[in-house]
């Protein structure tokens, strides 16, 4: 065991991943030569050559877009975004293309592709550097959605995303980059995609949330002083449901934490579920802590829109005492 | 420009014999029969809207027949019936404008990938399956067809510009009809011809008369040597005019110039390349006929086939949506 940031996580995961495969190929902006933005794919180049970890022209549909025909030629591509926003023009091939090619050739093709990329706000960037777009991703049908939220999990859920037959994005929580530390096995560690890490157990209440929210959950349930499970989902699709259902038919209470603007987004998606599956185990309405149906706003005002572990209590003491 | 919009030039054409003369009218005839029948088949209420493709044969086989049968072909929906040129059986292609899952194919079965519906997103792939086997030192081209309206598309700008940086071995062939449903191609571009945005991504650009099956076949023979000797992709726009309707859904009569229509239909492909043959006396009426026979044949067969084929097993919903498919996939279904 190693203790890491979670990019150097992500880091050691494509080292790994590229030695163990020689037919995985890295491609993005920035990612050779300079190794990323954040450092993600430092060392790659040097190591793997410029043929596995290349420097693309600055075009994201165009990344994407010729990754669906590396496919073709039998390579398994990890595309990396630079940055969530950025990521919007490779929806077009993602859509259209990534999610249906498999079915188009009535699976006799795989398509085999890792999309990777920062995400989030809270690191006082420019405009564009800070969306949360994960429902984007899981309402497009073929295709799978990972977030960590800890070093460990970010190395082990980008392995399974590799390895994983269909295509799956993996958003990388950009606010805890650098600041979450952490145990990760040294070597091969894959963490199956479907499965959700209960980050602490409890009995009044359960928080779900992932990505850079799992510590503001978490952060709540040290304030609000009564037994609070925590749920990391980690896996948006595959989704845990099992996790989840036993968690609420044990607290009856449910707070869902996402970052992503509130409307539509996938915390509706989770209370749905919970909804359609554990009515009569709720003592309680399920409540969502969420960004809001606004622009990502500019860095001076972005912790009023961030939920914040203030907002998380207010909505678990509202709960608690329903 | 190689072609004079008129006529096939009569004289030498180096690299092809008499048999390859018969085969190229072959699937000239071929693909006009499929075509022509395949409207007929809609308005018969047998196969869904179609998107017609009359008058751009001969891009279609000369460029096609300037390829080796593992050199790899991203069609757009303007070439949905290409793969009949490798083998693909008609009711296979029937079906997929039946809206029948018996209209999928294995794209590694004919190196041809799939029918590609959105303008001009075909470029990418075929950019990257061509970057893809020249970095695994596989000698394999690609050809992917797109038309003049998919040159305004940032697809196709960024499927070009990448394959011009990887020097990947692509030939993007552009079938310019001039018109993109009732868009003329004065209203897609400033540019004087297509040709001209090659440079831009520095690549040859060639510019060939579409209705000339040779001059399509010579083009796409240089570009694809080049490929095949590792000097990189290649833009070539194939010129003709669309003298049917974009697609059995479209009415043109409220866009287009009937006259002008008529005069381009008396320089339509098929008949250029039979008169060339006729005039080299390589073809008489009694071959034009059996050829003509075949391929009526062989649309009887194929739309049978494809009407004889079971309605889809509702299971194919799900079947292929994924390889590894998330559990609760068939939530909401009553198919049991």
């Amino acid at each position: 065991m190693a203790e890491l940031t979670l990019v150097e996580a992500v880091n050691d995961c494509l080292h790994t991943e590229l030695a163990r495969d020689d037919s995985v190929l890295v491609m993005g902006e920035d990612v050779g030569r300079a190794g990323g933005v954040f450092r993600a794919t430092a060392g790659l180049r040097d190591r793997f050559g410029s043929d596995r970890c290349i420097d693309t022209p600055l075009a994201e549909a165009g990344i994407l877009g010729t990754a669906v025909g590396l496919c073709m030629a039998g390579w398994r591509p990890i595309c990396e975004m630079q940055y969530d926003a950025f990521s919007y023009p490779c929806l077009d091939q993602l859509i259209n293309h990534v999610g249906r090619y498999h079915w188009r050739t009535r699976g006799a093709m795989e398509f085999p592709i890792t999309l990777r990329m920062p995400y989030g706000g809270g690191v006082r960037a420019p405009e564009l550097h800070d969306d949360s777009p994960e429902a984007y991703y899981v309402h497009t049908p073929g295709v799978k959605v990972a977030i960590p939220s800890t070093p460990a999990d970010a190395k082990g859920l980008l392995a399974a995303a590799i390895r994983d037959p269909d295509p799956v994005v993996v958003l990388e929580p950009k606010f805890v980059y650098r600041t979450a530390r952490g145990e990760v096995p040294e070597g091969e560690h894959v963490v199956p995609l479907g499965t959700m890490r209960v980050a602490r157990e409890g009995s009044d209440l359960t928080i779900v949330a992932y990505g850079a929210m799992v510590p503001v959950a978490e952060s709540a349930a040290d304030e609000l002083g009564a037994s609070v499970e925590v749920l990391d989902v980690r896996t948006l699709k595959p989704l845990d449901e099992e996790t989840m259902l036993a968690s609420v038919a044990k607290t009856g209470r449910v707070v869902i934490v996402q970052e992503a603007p509130r409307v539509a987004g996938f915390g509706a998606e989770l209370a749905a579920v919970i909804a359609e599956k554990a009515i009569l185990d709720l003592r309680g309405p399920v409540l969502r802590v969420t960004g809001f149906d606004v622009p990502y706003p500019y860095w001076q005002l972005e912790d009023a829109y961030m939920p914040s572990v203030e907002r998380v209590v207010a909505a678990g003491r509202r709960l608690l005492d329903f | 420009m190689i072609g004079d919009g008129a006529s096939v030039p009569d004289g030498e054409v180096e690299g092809l014999d008499e048999s390859d003369f018969l085969e190229l009218y072959r699937q000239l005839v071929l693909l006009r029969t499929y075509d022509e029948r395949s409207v007929v088949y809609h308005r018969q209420g047998r196969i869904g809207t179609y998107a017609i493709f009359w008058g751009h044969e001969a891009i279609q086989v000369g460029a096609t027949f300037a390829l080796d049968r593992g050199d790899w072909i991203f069609p757009s929906y303007r070439e949905s019936a290409i793969g009949l040129l490798r083998g693909l059986p008609p009711a296979t292609v029937l079906s997929w404008w039946r809206g029948h899952p018996a209209g999928w194919w294995n794209p590694l079965d004919y190196n041809l990938a799939s029918i590609c519906v959105p303008i001009a997103t075909q470029v990418p792939h075929a950019a990257g399956l061509a970057w893809g086997k020249k970095l695994r030192g596989e000698p394999t081209v690609a050809l992917t067809f797109f038309g003049d309206g998919a040159t305004s598309e940032g697809a196709f700008h960024e499927g070009a510009n990448f394959a011009g940086v990887m020097r990947a071995p692509l030939v993007l062939l552009c079938s310019n009809n001039q018109w993109a449903i009732s868009t003329p191609l004065s209203a897609q571009t400033a540019a004087p011809t297509l040709a001209d945005k090659a440079i831009g991504y520095g690549m040859p650009g060639a510019r060939v008369d579409g209705g000339d099956v040779l001059a399509v076949w010579e083009a796409t023979r240089d570009a694809v040597a080049r490929a095949r000797a590792g000097d990189g992709p290649t833009f070539i726009e194939a010129v003709t005019y669309r003298v049917a309707p974009h697609a059995t859904a479209d009415d043109p009569s409220a866009y287009i110039d009937a006259e002008r229509v008529e005069e381009e239909r008396e320089r339509e492909c098929l008949r250029r390349f039979d008169g060339y043959l006729r005039r080299l006396g390589l073809l008489d009426d009694e071959t034009a006929e059996r050829v003509k026979a075949e391929a009526l044949e062989a649309m009887r067969e194929g739309i049978a086939a494809a009407e004889a084929e079971p309605a889809a097993d509702p299971e194919l919903v799900f079947a292929h949506a994924y390889a590894d498919p998330p559990p609760t996939l068939r939530e909401g279904w009553l198919g049991g």
